[in-house]
């Protein structure tokens, strides 16, 4: 259970084939894994190192390492208030401590449902537009305390879901690079020379 | 509330005629990120001109254009691609977007409204540098720009732009979308690659100092900033001298500045570098238009999180680098965050501590410790509990991070001295020192409110800055 789906596998596949090197691909296979579960399970770390050839260790290492992965089940919307200066100069710990109360639960943990996480977070990179919140990485800027009531009525009632998917999704739409057009990787120690449109020779090569 | 992706202030921003735009010229139309609009616009002009010249030919103008990375450093970017050791294959493009600097957005929206400016950016950039993969890896947390950037690339390749035989030359070159997970030490150019080669995004020792000697995979890399390749496509298309007809002469062109926090009109603004100075951008009709319910100015922020400090004595300083540096600090990733009167100092300084020391990697001892440890110190302060001894060990944790003379602002009312920067360092890059810069700020331009909470444990009634304990994310 919660190993990646033969789907999965196949667009897996179709990732590492993007890189020079196979693991290049973790951090991107992490992700399609919590997109599939929700979160990171150990069988789907295993999973991703067997598709890479490296060790399962390994890509724990790199996982842990990462803010958005988590490794515990996490509702299907996660909401992250950020906190920091610009946000917390036009209200952004108040609004936290608001949202705290209206979900019943302190941040860092889940509603009984399961079906928001509250966190804290660190600059959201749209600090004019403050104080601002992510559902599932999806901002929502200028945020006050009713419209905060206002999107976690909208949340539960599923009126946002073709705007907002599940947890762990990151793009509802990614890269396909078609084949007919596709240069390919190669690792670089099968690379001789420069490419073909560099057209003066350099000293020794 | 709004919604992402839909920018209502973008037209009132951006629909001026007056003021040059190189960058943000498309992001008054709402389909800005099309390739339908893109075409409608000069789009991909740029690489055709470029792919009639050589390589080294659009080298030169890159580097005659002078133009400055837009990352933080503002080291020139064509001299940055000449730094590739000669014979060496292959060489890859790493495209910077990981921003989460405090204060810093413009390549997100860079990413989110004008996608295929960036991607032909990254085609004139490896054309002329001879780069033959290009990993565009942005920030985990922007999910619309990732969907934005992936239509585009879709959208590019299927019109012959990106992959093999581009435009029906032999120049070929594979464009990568690559996810990031949420880490800020990634921005950070080595620890970037590190990330891209599957591991944890720890910073590599230096030297060796640019990795456009060894880089991703061991191999020649440059990675440029999203805002810096975002400048390629006027460059490629109108020439160097157009550029440098903008700006000044060791500023040219134009840079997109944030200004956030206690001003009557927060935005992204593009501003001709160099001349534009911090007075017209926080008080000028066609910026922020001063500060909220008409408050007084209490200091500022010029140059995101990490950098130290200014008071109103400074607002007539340029954004021209080396006039920032000697007043005392630094341009940085383009982010002013503006305080009024209303602030509690001591409590926005904590902001930033936390973020740095929730930030560092933990490969530095000086930054993971110290960092850690000007937090508690910090937030124990805020609360009320601070002691003499406190405000004495944040300086000497301070000189561990950062020994010797620390940069801050001039202050006629504290009878102070500019002290220039950069500062010097014991860490291998920026976060730890970053930790310290705001609570140094802090307190050598306004030691009286330090005195207040600490010595005098004065009881304060307002608090527009609360402090949260560390958790969560």
């Amino acid at each position: 259970m919660s190993r990646l789906n033969d789907q999965n596998v196949a667009l897996a596949k179709e990732i590492i084939a993007r890189y020079p090197k196979k693991k290049s691909a973790l951090i991107p296979l992490v992700h399609l894994s919590q997109q599939q579960n929700g979160y990171v399970t150990e069988a789907a770390m295993k999973h991703v190192a067997e598709l890479i050839d490296v060790t399962p260790a390994e890509v724990y290492g790199t996982a842990t390492f990462y803010e958005m992965f988590r490794f515990e089940p996490t509702g299907k919307y996660l909401i992250n208030i950020c906190g920091t200066m610009s946000c917390a100069l036009m209200g952004g710990h108040d609004l936290m401590h608001h949202a705290e109360h209206k979900l019943g639960v302190k941040a860092g943990s889940t509603t009984d449902d399961g079906l928001i996480t509250l966190q804290h977070a660190e600059c959201q990179a749209a600090c004019t537009e403050a104080p601002t919140l992510q559902v599932n990485y999806r901002h929502r800027f200028r945020v006050t305390p009713a419209e905060f009531d206002e999107l976690v009525d909208d949340l539960r009632a599923g009126k946002l879901d073709g705007e907002i998917p599940p947890h762990g999704t990151l793009g509802r739409n990614r890269q396909h690079i078609p084949a007919d057009r596709a240069v390919g990787a190669v690792p670089p120690e099968q690379v001789d020379g420069a490419p073909a449109w560099v057209t003066i020779k350099e000293e020794g090569s | 509330m709004s919604a992402q992706g839909s920018y209502p202030w973008a037209a009132g921003y951006y629909d001026d005629g007056d003021r040059p735009q190189i960058v943000t010229s498309r992001f008054k139309y709402e389909d800005s990120h099309t390739i339908e609009r893109y075409h409608a616009t000069g789009g991909y002009e740029g690489l055709k001109k470029a792919l009639s010249m050589r390589p080294e030919e659009v080298h030169d103008e890159v580097r005659k254009s002078t133009l400055l990375g837009r990352g933080g450093a503002g080291f020139p970017a064509g001299v940055k691609w000449g730094f590739t050791p000669q014979g060496v294959w292959p060489r890859y493009l790493v495209v910077n977007g990981d921003e989460s600097e405090p204060g810093t957005y413009k390549d997100r929206l860079l990413m989110e409204l004008d996608p295929h400016q960036l991607i032909e950016g990254c085609l004139i950039a490896c054309y002329a540098a001879g780069l033959s993969q290009c990993f565009l890896y942005i920030r985990g947390e922007m999910a619309v720009a990732h969907e934005r950037v992936a239509k585009a690339l879709d959208d590019a390749y299927a019109h012959g732009y990106i992959g093999r035989n581009i435009l029906g030359t032999d120049f070929s070159v594979d464009i990568v979308l690559h996810w990031g997970a949420g880490a800020y030490v990634v921005g950070e150019e080595t620890a970037l690659i590190e990330s891209l080669e599957g591991e944890r995004g720890m910073p590599r020792l230096k030297p060796p100092y640019f990795p456009a000697a060894i880089g991703l995979y061991g191999k020649p890399t440059i990675v440029n900033n999203v805002e810096t390749l975002s400048n390629l496509p006027f460059i490629a298309l109108n020439g160097s001298a157009a550029y440098t007809a903008i700006g000044t002469e060791t500023s040219p062109g134009t840079r997109m500045i944030a200004v956030s926090g206690h001003v009557e009109r927060p935005g992204v603004f593009e501003i001709v570098n160099g001349s534009t100075t911090f007075r017209d951008l926080i008080y000028g009709d066609e910026f922020s238009q001063g500060m909220r319910e008409g408050r007084e100015l209490k200091t500022f922020v010029p140059g995101g999180g990490s950098a130290p400090w200014f008071l109103p004595d400074q607002l007539d300083i340029p954004f021209e680098g080396r006039e920032a540096s000697s007043a005392g600090s630094m341009l940085g990733s383009g982010a002013v965050m503006v305080m009024d009167d209303t602030t509690d100092i001591p409590a926005a300084a904590l902001t930033l501590v936390k973020f740095y020391a929730h930030e560092s990697c933990g490969k530095c001892v000086p930054c993971r410790e110290g960092g850690t440890w000007l937090y508690r110190i910090v937030e124990r302060i805020v609360a009320g509990n601070g002691t003499d001894a406190d405000l004495a060990t944040i300086l000497e944790v301070g000189e561990s991070i950062c020994p010797g003379d620390m940069p801050h602002a001039a202050s006629a009312r504290l009878g102070l001295d500019a002290v220039p920067f950069p500062y010097k360092m014991t860490t291998i890059c920026f976060v730890g020192p970053s930790a310290y810069v705001p609570i140094h700020s802090a307190m050598t331009l306004f030691p009286e409110e330090f005195e207040a909470i600490v010595t005098k444990r004065e009881v304060r009634t307002t608090i527009p800055v609360t402090a949260v304990p560390v958790g969560g994310a």
